[in-house]
């Protein structure tokens, strides 16, 4: 009775890891390229991450140790469900510290610790397609990424140049991959792009609405598209962050009050929490702190 | 003129199951000539432009063309990247609805500027030069550069079109009733310039029409068409204004005189 109500391990059956872990392989093989998998009904609803969460559920093993952030926290709805998640149906220890995780699933954010060699970064994808709001027939996308034919991508690029005076995609900013597929790195900030070039990690990229699963493998090329005279640039933050006094790190903006009063704090709260533990105090602390 | 025609096009003929859509056309286009196709609707016109510019698949036939390097290449032996490639340096392919050929979402001079990245312009200021200056060639202002095509007249659309296909320094354009849907005032000022850049630049034209005035005003050469086959070609001059087959004979008479 009580075996019959019990999940497999980590939820989907051993079929449906099979096929996921063959796609996961190809894509590894082909870095960048999107690999068709037949996405399977999660339950959680369509954007909440179920290409990332299968993509977990095929390559967790008892012995990884999970972590879980959605834009950066650990603690926001979409992390700590999805934690809970596979506490429940995987039984495997979890963390929030960056370095103790063997496997970290992500929305929007690369953790700001650098990732090592032991390490896979899953990312949650809801559009896995660069072109896609350029050239909305699949068909026609598929054909140019086959045959290579990328100069729509620039097209973009230079809509926002005409537009704004200079590049402002700032999110899912498309990168070429390996010297030869363009790639959407889902909607991080172009922030972290650069953390993705020649990365230690193994970073697997599932979309589950769309059923595509991609992968950078670790030590692949990774380059941000340009213009010779509008070259590549990460975003700038003109203070610290108020809490920890990090800096060349990815802020978040919370609003305090309706006065205008606002805050600038670490995106990554693991990384955050680590420099506090440390002893670095930022402006907002100190402040507290002396009054 | 050079002796070696730029394109051989050889027993065309392209079946959609039982029903023709064009039968065994063979001609030749020199460089610099402007060849003009003409015929009623359902005719086959447009059936053989798609299978001489490749957009569809003849089911019997063969084109060659004369690439930039001198040799002979059948077009429907090469891959299809190099299919694209040329189709989108060495040729244009002017749409009757310039909502086809263009993309209406991005301004005008991306638009122009988008062959120019595909084969690899990576300058920005160098891409937005070239887009105003054949903004201006077609006579569109360069204040327009930053405008969606959904924001111009259909002149000014059909006109954007003719810039975006012409930027690469195409040698041959496909144009498939570049005229149509404009009035008449509109008609004049587009053919007039179509009739300056194909003389300026030297280019080599395949012009599918049902408008004999658009033939005899940008051709050297016609083609008449009827139920898929060609029934009469010859100089525009000579056919319009001594047509020999019946039906071309009561195609010309059927000209509205004003």
């Amino acid at each position: 009775m009580s075996e019959l109500a019990t999940y497999n391990f980590a939820y989907l059956d051993e079929q449906t890891k099979r096929m996921i872990r063959r796609a996961i392989l190809k894509a590894i093989a082909i870095p960048g390229y999107q690999v068709p998998f037949a996405s399977r009904e999660m339950p959680m609803p369509y954007g909440w991450g179920t290409g990332g969460v299968q993509i977990t559920a095929a390559i967790i093993g008892p012995k990884d140790v999970l972590k879980v952030i959605d834009q950066g926290a650990d603690d926001t709805t979409n992390a700590v469900s999805i934690r809970a998640f596979f506490q429940k149906v995987a039984n495997v220890a979890v963390t929030t510290h960056t370095a103790d995780a063997t496997i970290i699933q992500t929305r929007h954010r690369i953790p700001e610790a650098k990732l090592k060699e032991n390490q896979v970064l899953v990312y949650q994808v809801p559009i896995p397609e660069p072109l896609r709001f350029l050239e909305p027939r699949e068909t026609e996308t598929r054909k140019m990424h086959a045959l290579e034919e990328y100069g729509l991508m620039h097209v973009k690029l230079y809509e926002d140049i005409a537009r704004n005076g200079r590049i402002a995609t700032t999110y899912a900013y498309p990168v070429k991959v390996a010297g030869r597929y363009v790639m959407d790195p889902s909607p991080t900030p172009k922030f972290d792009n650069p953390k993705m070039h020649l990365s230690d990690a193994l970073q697997l990229f599932g979309a589950g609405r769309e059923k595509r699963i991609y992968a950078v493998p670790p030590y692949t090329e990774v380059v941000s598209l340009d213009f010779e005279d509008h070259p590549f640039e990460v975003q700038r933050f003109d203070k610290p962050c108020a809490l920890c006094g990090a800096e060349e790190v990815y802020l978040d903006e919370v609003i305090l009050d309706d006065k205008g009063g606002r805050m600038f704090v670490c995106s990554d709260t693991d990384h955050c929490e680590d420099r506090r533990a440390h002893g670095h105090v930022g402006a907002m602390l100190a402040t507290e702190a002396a009054e | 003129m050079s002796t070696t025609p730029l394109l051989k096009v050889k027993d065309i003929s392209k079946f959609y199951g039982g029903r023709t859509g064009c039968r065994d056309v063979s001609f030749e286009l020199w460089p610099g000539e402007v060849l003009a196709i003409v015929g009623e609707s359902g005719s086959g016109k447009t059936t053989l432009l798609n299978c001489i510019s490749t957009r569809l698949l003849p089911t019997t036939g063969s084109v060659e063309y004369h690439m930039r390097d001198g040799v002979y290449r059948d077009l429907f032996r090469m891959n299809e990247a190099e299919r694209r490639f040329l189709m989108r340096t060495d040729w244009g392919f002017v749409h009757q609805n310039p909502a086809d050929g263009l993309r209406m979402t991005v301004s005008a001079g991306a638009n122009v500027g988008e062959r120019l990245m595909a084969v690899g312009n990576r300058h920005y200021g160098n891409i937005r030069e070239t887009a105003i200056d054949w903004l201006g060639r077609v006579e569109i202002d360069a204040d327009r550069v930053d405008d969606q095509p959904r924001a111009f007249s259909g002149g000014m659309r059909q006109r954007l079109q003719i810039a975006r296909n012409l930027v690469t320094g195409p040698r041959l354009v496909f144009m498939d009733e570049p005229t149509g849907g404009l009035d008449v005032s509109v008609q004049a000022r587009l053919l007039d310039l179509v009739r300056g850049l194909v003389h300026d630049l030297g280019l080599s034209a395949i012009i599918v029409t049902h408008d004999l005035a658009v033939a005899r005003l940008l051709s050297h050469r016609m083609m008449v068409m009827k139920d898929g086959q060609v029934i009469e070609q010859g100089l525009t001059d000579r056919v319009l204004d001594d047509p020999r087959e019946p039906y071309t004979q009561l195609l010309v008479s059927s000209i509205l005189q004003v």
